[in-house]
């Protein structure tokens, strides 16, 4: 048994004419939290629902927990999974909704129980589904992710609609699940949850992987970024004029200048600024977030 | 498949679904019963303009022509049972729940079948029970004679009606889960199977009579009327069997094979 959850070969879905996912290669290290980004379209989900055999690759494969994709029921019971949004049975209680999936999973009923304990739902566990919040069903759906105990769990947008302490609490759950043993490969647009959770990182855009490997060193390749702000906003052309002459792009955000350039640089746009006239109110060299670097890589602007 | 069963049945049990069919099932049971008896003294008392006495009555018929009668009825309310537990998978998207939990499509579509089978057993005992306690309810009262309904006789030809409407419920619930299966949506498989059932396949009964041996409406009624001397209860059988494997083959491939993509 090798040490990959996840792992996928060539793997394509063609829709008609739209490749939505184009021979992607990837690997998930089993115990690691990976983050799975890509704008809207990138081909997430199509890869998710692979990976859950709910649809055919077109070529390609892939294995889930050293199982190919082609037996999901050799890997599924491993697997607990929350894909496009939670799906439930609006007239049945949230109870009820987890006990369909517990009797068809074989899992024991007071598992439900618990479970709902876990996510924040016990006290509305007897509720009907269709008289939950967007975040109490997003709960629900965690909880029927969790039911089979999974060595692997695939959430896609986990945290959708939940307030900030909600997804805090998730935050939380994810990093003690990691710990303990399980893989998390998780989709999700709040880039700025991903980097503090996410050691791992699959990117996709337009359904070819531009990046997987560990986020730092993705963040620590990224070209930093010296933000300078002058004292008057009507220097800004001319603030980035000198930086273009200098070889480094740059583009205004409000009323500063983010320039792409290494942090040593720093003093030099200063001392430059400073020679034609221009007074800085401030000056700071940063490393790109991972929400800056995923615009970068999938050029989008904010 | 036993874990499939169970879960179906739980989602099949819930109060909304349950009562309110078998709720409509009693009424539907007991007011047609007892528009045969409180109207036996009309010159056409029953469907299509016959004539049913209180000397017709007193014979073993008596004791299931109640249940006989809404037997059609029956198999309705099972196609819109059957259609909408298959399509709302769909709509909901909860099918993709089910899959990742049981990834077997047969075991899946399986257990459905049999879940279903087994509430639409419940709603048949219900009716043939509704129909026998009113029909002795209202012999007194239009003076028909119940002692041929003891007999060992009336009651082989009721487990004789009993597996017939069974049959033809648990087919027109079949049609139901082929149509949900193939257009995915509640509303439109229980539209196009209504409208098939209550007009189309009349239509074609009617104005293109030598069709009626052929149509799936016939010879699912027929099955439950034991047959006529018109269409044998044989060869409808063999017609209604030969669309409901025909169309559970065709689903079967499309559910295993399809992609769930909703």
């Amino acid at each position: 048994m090798n040490n990959l959850a996840i792992s996928t070969k060539e793997l394509t879905k063609i829709y008609g004419e739209r490749k939505a996912l184009n021979h992607a290669v990837f690997e998930v290290p089993m115990g690691t939290i990976c983050g799975f980004v890509g704008p809207n379209g990138s081909g997430k989900t199509t890869t998710i629902r692979m990976l859950l055999g709910l649809i055919s690759p077109s070529s390609g494969t892939a294995t889930v927990l050293d199982e190919n994709i082609t037996h999901p029921e050799k890997y599924l019971p491993k697997v607990g999974a929350l894909i496009e949004g939670p799906a439930f049975y609006p007239a049945l209680s949230g109870r009820e909704n987890l006990r369909v999936l517990a009797d068809l999973g074989g899992y024991s009923v007071e598992r439900v129980d618990e479970l709902l304990v876990q996510v924040g739902l016990g006290d509305r566990g007897h509720s009907k589904f269709k008289t939950y919040s967007l975040g109490m069903k997003q709960r629900l759906g965690i909880a029927a992710a969790l039911l089979p105990n999974p060595q692997l769990l695939i959430l896609d947008e986990p945290t959708n609609g939940l307030d900030p302490s909600g997804i805090q609490e998730i935050r939380e759950l994810l990093r003690t699940l990691a710990a303990s043993g399980t893989t998390v490969f998780v989709s999700s647009h709040l880039l700025s949850e991903l980097e503090m959770i996410a050691e791992y990182l699959v990117m996709l855009r337009e359904g070819n992987v531009i990046f997987a490997g560990h986020t730092e060193d993705l963040l620590s390749a990224a070209q930093p970024i010296v933000i300078a702000k002058p004292e008057h906003a009507k220097d800004l052309d001319r603030l980035a004029e000198i930086a273009k002459a200098s070889g480094h792009d740059s583009r205004v955000i409000g009323e500063e200048l983010h320039i792409k350039g290494p942090a040593e640089w720093s003093p030099v746009l200063n001392r430059m600024a400073f020679e034609a006239g221009i007074t800085l109110a401030s000056i700071a060299a940063i490393r790109p977030t991972l929400e800056e670097t995923f615009f970068e890589m999938t050029e989008e602007k904010k | 498949m036993i874990r499939v069963i169970l879960a179906e049945l739980r989602k099949l049990k819930r109060r909304t679904l349950s009562l309110s069919t078998l709720a409509s099932v009693t009424a539907l049971t007991g007011l047609f019963t007892w528009l045969v008896y409180f109207r036996i003294n009309e010159p056409e008392n029953t469907r299509r303009g016959e004539h049913i006495s209180a000397a017709d009555l007193s014979g073993q018929v008596g004791l299931v022509y109640g249940f006989k009668l809404v037997a059609f009825l029956l198999g309705i309310t099972a196609l819109c049972v059957f259609a909408s537990q298959t399509a709302q998978e769909y709509t909901f998207g909860t099918l993709r729940n089910l899959l990742v939990r049981q990834p077997s499509r047969m075991k899946i579509l399986l257990g459905k079948l049999i879940s279903m089978k087994i509430f639409a057993l419940v709603m048949v005992s219900l009716s043939a029970a509704i129909s026998i306690a009113v029909s002795y309810a209202m012999s007194g009262t239009a003076k028909v004679d119940t002692t041929d309904w003891s007999t060992s006789s009336a009651y082989q030809l009721l487990g004789r009606t009993f597996v017939n409407v069974m049959i033809s419920t648990v087919g027109y619930g079949i049609f139901g889960m082929i149509l949900g299966l193939l257009f995915r949506s509640p509303i439109s498989s229980i539209a196009i199977g209504v409208l098939w059932f209550l007009i189309i396949d009349n239509l074609f009964a009617n104005f293109l009579t030598s069709s009626a041996k052929w149509l799936p409406g016939q010879n699912l009624f027929n099955v439950s009327e034991g047959g006529t001397p018109i269409m044998s209860y044989q060869h409808s059988l063999i017609v209604s069997l030969f669309y409901l494997v025909g169309g559970l083959g065709i689903v079967a491939i499309l559910f295993k094979r399809r992609d769930v993509a909703n």
